[in-house]
């Protein structure tokens, strides 16, 4: 299985990403209105650690909030079998309005999912705006959806699964190929 | 899940903290600006009530409308019930405009069985005669869980009208389900013959009920499924079952105390205690409505074993 991103060089990918965000923030207070929402599951971490990048290079508290898309799924109702997803908890301690929201998300893909986030995010208030943070852009989307910073871009073939694997959910940071 | 949800008799543990744990990501919904998720957009719930409630009624109501499903309220007072047509009838009926799901409350155990058999909608059971009342036990543990660290080994006491109670079936088959050490009591008249089969302590002694307990569940006098003289008069009722604050004192300095609601203050309960402290009442009520989202959100999936079929 090709191993497409190791430990060390997500590291190094989370941490340009931070760089990114604030290159394109220069501006004085423009970071205060910066807010991380990570969608679960693998993108709360990652979500934590750009957080924790950015405050470690501009000392700023980014506030951070974990969004569980399940209930905006487009295909709960179309199960014909088999059990529903698990839902789990959506936590966003602060409030949207106003803020620049990086929403983050381990792979980017269809789209499908982060169609379902906007829906999700905007019944909570009125961002200023909302940009799209990915680990991996595999392709293949099947929406109008593109990244605003992506760790790295994976091409892959439909029949390929492109796993993350995170040391705060699996025990080691690695981005794999599964044919 | 099951295709309906009739009892707690047929659910696992699993399942029971399958529905606790949804319920508490369906709760952060109710905190919200918004409190509609659009989940069941498209699904059709009818809520067929042929017994007076008010609690739980709004509570499906509210719980459905914030999963954006369509819903509508049968008032059978008002309906062909009077005009003689049966339940399976009546059920055909609805059942042939296709809804997705039908609540059903009913005077009689077993109604919910009956439409089940009948009916291609998912049946969710709110209450049938002196069966079951699954989505109040569901409830009444996630209110508990909210307050004690776990279920194994907790000792509660229900204490009321255990013969005519489906609210004692469902919390008794629950929480022993989890390994909580149930007592009841209530006066002998009102012990349903057979009730240590459902793996409970049984005595006539509230002390001994509630002495060092974690959670205490009175249940109403149920005066409308009375036929006959149960007990002397509500006074004696009261001053020997009744729980006061003297009675709670005997319980578990952190105790809670619970009631599925309508309360008759005076009766089964005093209104210092209901009122007081301890008292988790009116959170049981709020916690209706999580519960309630996640178990229509649970049966709107597939079924497992329609898949096999």
């Amino acid at each position: 299985m090709p191993v497409v991103l190791d430990a060390d060089r997500m590291a190094r990918s989370l941490a340009r990403i931070a760089h990114e965000i604030l290159e394109r923030k220069s501006g004085p207070g423009d970071i205060a209105e910066v807010a991380l929402v990570g969608i679960r599951t693998r993108g709360v971490p990652l979500a934590r650690r750009i957080a924790k990048s950015l405050f470690d290079i501009a000392h700023h508290e980014i506030p951070t909030g974990a969004l569980d898309i399940t209930l905006y799924r487009d295909d709960v109702s179309s199960h014909a079998v088999g059990p529903q997803p698990v839902v789990r908890k959506t936590e966003i301690p602060f409030s949207i309005d106003g803020k620049l929201i990086l929403l983050v998300d381990d792979v980017l893909y269809t789209g499908r999912t982060i169609r379902a986030a906007l829906d999700a995010l905007i019944d909570f208030g009125r961002p200023k705006a909302i940009q799209l943070v990915v680990l991996v852009d595999r392709g293949h989307r099947e929406l109008p959806i593109k990244a605003d910073y992506v760790g790295k871009n994976v091409p892959t073939s439909a029949t390929q699964s492109v796993q993350v694997h995170l040391l705060e959910i699996d025990g080691r940071d690695e981005v794999e190929i599964v044919p | 899940m099951k295709k309906d949800l009739l009892g707690i008799a047929d659910l696992t543990p699993e399942e029971i903290y399958l529905v606790l744990e949804t319920a508490e990501a369906m709760r952060e919904i109710g905190q919200r600006p918004i409190k509609k998720v659009p989940t069941l957009r498209g699904k059709t719930v009818v809520n067929l009530f042929y017994e007076p409630s008010t609690r739980t009624r709004t509570s499906f109501e509210i719980a459905e409308k914030r999963l954006s499903a369509d819903t509508l309220n049968v008032a059978v007072a008002a309906s062909s019930v009077l005009k003689g047509e049966t339940l399976a009838d009546t059920a055909r009926n609805i059942e042939a405009m296709s809804p997705d799901m039908i609540v059903l409350r009913h005077s009689s155990s077993g109604a919910c069985h009956l439409l089940s058999r009948i009916c291609k909608s998912r049946i969710i059971n709110a209450g049938d005669g002196m069966h079951e009342h699954p989505t109040q036990a569901l409830l009444d543990a996630f209110t508990i869980k909210e307050h004690k660290p776990r279920f194994e080994g907790l000792k509660v006491a229900i204490v009321g009208d255990l013969a005519h109670s489906r609210v004692l079936r469902s919390n008794a088959l629950l929480l022993t389900k989890l390994h909580a050490d149930v007592w009841v009591s209530g006066p002998p008249t009102l012990l349903p013959p057979g009730i240590e089969r459902l793996g409970v302590h049984v005595t006539t002694s509230v002390d001994e009920a509630v002495q060092d307990a974690d959670v205490i569940m009175m249940l109403r006098i149920q005066q409308e499924r009375m036929q006959g003289a149960f007990f002397p008069s509500l006074r004696e009722y009261f001053n020997v079952f009744g729980m006061t604050a003297e009675r709670v004192s005997r319980a578990k300095p952190d105790v809670i105390i619970m009631h599925p609601g309508p309360m008759n203050r005076g009766v089964e309960i005093a209104s210092d205690v209901a009122d007081g402290p301890y008292s988790v009442i009116l959170e049981q009520v709020a916690n209706g409505v999580a519960v309630r989202m996640a178990v229509l959100y649970l049966l709107a999936g597939g079924v497992e074993d329609e898949a096999a079929a």
